[in-house]
């Protein structure tokens, strides 16, 4: 009786529903120890559901876990912390105003803080994870790599035996990730098992020791370490692709498109070039300062220009003045000092919608509360921004045949997919409401658009489409100000990048070789005012 | 298409089940309370439209529907801003204290149509200025407008009482209450009735608000504004400035509701009395759906039930009281249908999760316990 021993957790059929979706449909899959399990799939595929199930989050309909063979109920995050699941999410969760080790013991039970062995247990960790790590140094002070090391060091805290970084890398430079890559061997090599979750192909490959594709909730396709080693990458890309996509891989644009989209190969740029000397500067921002309570909330001092057709991006990892950016550019925030200055004419003083009726749009990240109503139908959703506008109001009256006929035109021209202008907008897709937001500020005589995260949480078709309609926007004459934390998309875009922090420009990286996203990687770790 | 229309009629019919069924299951429920207590449900209900609408008393009930209506839509114009004016009570009252204590100088001394005009815009203005203060807490602060409401509207019941007595008080009457307005110098009737013309004055404000909230821009901001405050800065709508229009206008018209009431049904003001006609008002504001002229049929239901309802019980040996009851009722059933139909339109079971949990898990346990 030879039995192989029992995977460290095995997934026996789970099944998750929420109202109007399976998530998670029968699925079952294997990690073992001292391996790296990659979970790939497209945004709603399932993944996060998945992860909130072993992080006991939510709890599945039906189907079972198994650690060490044995089924185990994880019925709460303390009972994952309890039987040594550790998670990495996709957000921070430090708390900025405290240090590293106060963060760290957050999660400790005991009455008295024990900080001599805590210091103990992170001279340990940091040793284990091959970083090292300051514990008096306040998480707002460290740069985005050591934060990641922290967040790693936080989720191993109490003995982990599995850990799952939930898409550790988007806004993480190349340099910072070579570092999590050697980080997650040193862990592997102690018996760790690690589940890594990325919708890039590359770093599948390069990271995982056998992949899992997700899509539409199911488990669609498993390559088993073995043959992991035998496959090429090449080989490797085109089985994963073939499971990820299935038929919709046709129309994804056949194979190459799709490893492309799927980030098989490194980002580089895609719009045509600009001759910023010969452009006019389109939109200016002169030592613009916010006031606010959140670190979101807030810019300091900000110098930015952006020239007629160019797209300027702006990355930094979230929530670190991106919103109050987008806000102040767009008038719904007021700048605190400071010009917002428009085709040389100041608009500081101008709302929401003088600046709207003057070509400056916003796409906001947050399409389903702010960008969008969800009770009101689509077509008045299309038209949110030019309510009481002639022809469309006469003598503050609705005139809905009016409505209706510029609301069609714009389902038409920009792909909507919705049963009837009068459906309800909150009862289309995420792909869809994001069509939505750009059909209405992209059209009817936009200059200036800023852009907010455009494709967080699209599938990659709606994505490629976000591209397409941002890139014609600018080589159409229009400027974008493009603000992502997916750097990728940044490079693939954008002419120049920012790199905003704590509410500063740090530098602006002119996007013109292979190099740039090691050069953005450089601005965001000479920022990091602790000098490392 | 065909689909579309009969999908559309089927939205018409469960607005209407949904908005009619909780009344009905009230009248139901409140019927077996009658029986419990040994009274006959029939005759009570028999007795409430007898003497609700029938011979002249529908005039009645008509003349008790101008100030209901009144409130009804300046309750509905806050609430489609998820503004919550709690505070008509006070509102009311303080505006009434005024169009009384200024009403018999202004009819003696100017002529009526002007002085009727005045006395409005008096009343209006009375409790459009009351709603200030929370309105600009709100606006300023983001203070919970339910508390300020509430508080501003005990305030204004209290400061009612001083004006009554230390201002306005009959000088030839030892209890507390203003001059009464003469009789031929109140509102006049529609022709051919006992009703004054504040009723038709309240049903024209119903139209016309119901124009505003469906077809202006304005209407469509409110309700921009009121799905999501978010939305609406995002789109340039100022929010400080919607709050406090919201709150005067709802003022504003509870005010007008006041003047209507003293000027063409009671012609005075006592102290200590408040018919509290705004928190009769909410739960029907709800089943009309916040829409001004669907209110109408309510608002016309609960007069004829107040009116005849009040004589109905002192005919019985009830307290008036148990019209409290019937209305707290069709509160309950309301919430119990809203519950009903939302988890049938997102086709989940009926039974909350929770008591689901609360019978299965000691089972599970005692099940996963056995097996072990």
């Amino acid at each position: 009786m030879d039995q192989p021993a029992p995977p460290l957790i095995a997934l026996r059929g789970i099944t998750k529903a929420f109202p109007g979706v399976i998530a998670n449909d029968d699925i079952s899959l294997d990690i073992q120890r001292g391996q790296v399990h990659c979970l790939l799939g497209e945004n709603g595929a399932g993944k996060s559901t998945l992860i909130s199930i072993l992080a006991g989050l939510q709890s599945p309909d039906s189907g079972r876990i198994e650690l060490d063979g044995e089924t185990v109920r994880i019925g709460s995050p303390k009972a994952a912390m309890d039987l040594g699941i550790g998670v990495v999410h996709q957000h921070s969760t430090l708390v900025p105003a405290l240090t590293v080790i106060e963060n760290l013991m957050l999660g400790e039970r005991g009455l008295l803080q024990n900080r001599a062995r805590a210091i103990a247990r992170l001279d340990e960790l940091s040793g284990l994870l091959g970083a090292r790590i300051d514990p008096d140094a306040h998480a707002s002070d460290l740069g985005l790599g050591q934060q990641q090391q922290v967040e790693i060091a936080k989720a191993m805290w109490t003995g982990t035996r599995l850990l799952i970084l939930d898409e550790p890398t988007s806004m993480l430079t190349p340099q910072a990730i070579d570092s999590l890559a050697e980080s997650v061997e040193r862990l592997t090599a102690e018996g760790l098992g690690i589940v890594f979750i990325t919708h890039k192909l590359r770093e599948a490959y390069t990271m995982g020791d056998c992949v899992t594709v997700l899509r539409a909730g199911r488990n669609v396709g498993h390559i088993s370490t073995e043959r992991m080693a035998e496959l090429s990458e090449q080989e490797a890309q085109r089985t994963i692709l073939t499971a990820m996509f299935g038929d919709d891989l046709a129309a994804a644009g056949g194979l190459e498109e799709a490893a492309e989209l799927a980030g098989a190969t490194e980002a580089e740029r895609e719009t045509e070039a600009v001759d910023f000397a010969t452009r006019p500067v389109r939109l200016a921002l002169r030592g613009v300062s916010t006031a606010g309570s959140t670190l979101d909330a807030v810019v300091h001092d900000i110098d930015l220009e952006i020239h007629a057709g160019e797209i300027l991006g702006i990355a930094g990892i979230d929530g670190h003045g991106q919103t109050a950016l987008a806000e102040v550019v767009a008038g719904q925030r007021p700048a605190a000092s400071g010009a917002v200055t428009l085709d040389d004419v100041d608009v500081t003083g101008l709302g929401v919608r003088g600046r709207q009726t003057r070509g400056l749009r916003y796409v906001t990240d947050d399409r389903l509360h702010e960008g969008t109503v969800g009770s009101l139908s689509v077509a008045l959703n299309l038209m949110l921004k030019r309510i009481g506008q002639a022809p469309f109001w006469r003598f503050g009256q609705i005139d809905r045949e009016a409505v209706d006929t510029e609301a069609m035109n714009l389902i038409a021209e920009y792909g909507i997919r919705t049963p009837s202008s009068a459906t309800r907008a909150g009862t289309l897709s995420g792909g869809n409401i994001q069509k939505i937001l750009l059909a209405r500020e992209l059209g009817g005589g936009a200059n200036v658009v800023v852009v907010n995260k455009p494709t967080y949480g699209l599938d990659l078709k709606t994505v490629r489409l976000v591209h397409d309609l941002l890139a014609e926007f600018a080589a159409g004459g229009g400027s974008v100000l493009l603000i992502s934390t997916e750097l990728d998309e940044l490079v693939e875009l954008s002419h120049r990048i920012g790199v905003i922090s704590r509410g500063r420009i740090l530098g602006v990286v002119v996007n013109d070789g292979p190099t740039t996203a090691e050069k953005v990687g450089e601005l965001m770790i000479g920022g990091d005012h602790d000098g490392e | 298409m065909a689909s579309e229309r009969s999908g559309r009629v089927r939205g018409i019919v469960e607005t209407v089940v949904r908005s009619v069924l909780p009344v009905v299951l009230a009248l139901i429920a409140g019927g077996i309370i009658l029986a419990a207590l040994g009274k006959n449900p029939f005759v009570f209900y028999g007795a409430i439209v007898e003497n609700g609408i029938g011979g002249t008393n529908w005039e009645d009930s008509l003349v008790m529907m101008a100030p209901l209506l009144l409130i009804a839509v300046g309750l509905i114009v806050v609430f489609r801003g998820q503004l919550w004016n709690l505070g008509s009570a006070g509102q009311y009252l303080l505006a009434a204290v005024v169009v009384t204590g200024i009403g018999p100088w202004a009819l003696k001394t100017l002529p009526a149509a002007l002085a009727y005009l005045l006395l409005a815009v008096a009343g209006a203005a009375t409790a459009a200025v009351w709603t200030l203060v929370p309105a600009w807490l709100k606006a300023r602060f983001g203070t919970n407008e339910i508390i300020t409401t509430l508080v501003m509207s005990t305030i204004g019941a209290g400061l009612t009482n001083i004006l009554i007595e230390n201002v306005f008080q009959d000088p030839e009457l030892n209890t507390p209450q203003t001059s009464e307005i003469p009789i031929a110098d109140m509102l006049p009737f529609i022709p051919g009735t006992q009703v004054h013309v504040g009723f038709v004055v309240a049903i024209v404000v119903a139209i016309v608000f119901q124009v505003i909230l469906s077809r202006t821009s304005f209407g469509l901001r409110l309700d921009v504004f009121g799905a999501s405050p978010k939305a609406a800065r995002h789109v340039g709508i100022s929010s400080k400035r919607m709050i406090v229009l919201l709150f005067v206008i709802s003022g504003g018209l509870i005010g007008l509701g006041a003047a209507m009431d003293m000027m063409g049904e009671w012609g005075y003001l006592r102290s200590n009395w408040n018919p509290h006609y705004g928190d009769a008002m909410i739960p029907f504001v709800f089943l009309a759906r916040l829409s001004p002229v669907g209110s109408i049929p309510f608002v016309a239901f609960y007069a004829v039930f107040a009116t005849g309802g009040t004589i109905a019980s002192q005919q019985t040996g009830l307290s008036v009281d148990f019209l409290s009851v019937i209305v707290a009722l069709i509160l309950i059933f309301m919430t119990i249908t809203e519950y009903v139909g939302t988890k049938r339109r997102l086709g989940q079971s009926y039974l909350p999760d929770e008591l689901k949990n609360t019978v299965r898990i000691p089972f599970a346990r005692l099940a996963s316990r056995s097996a072990a």
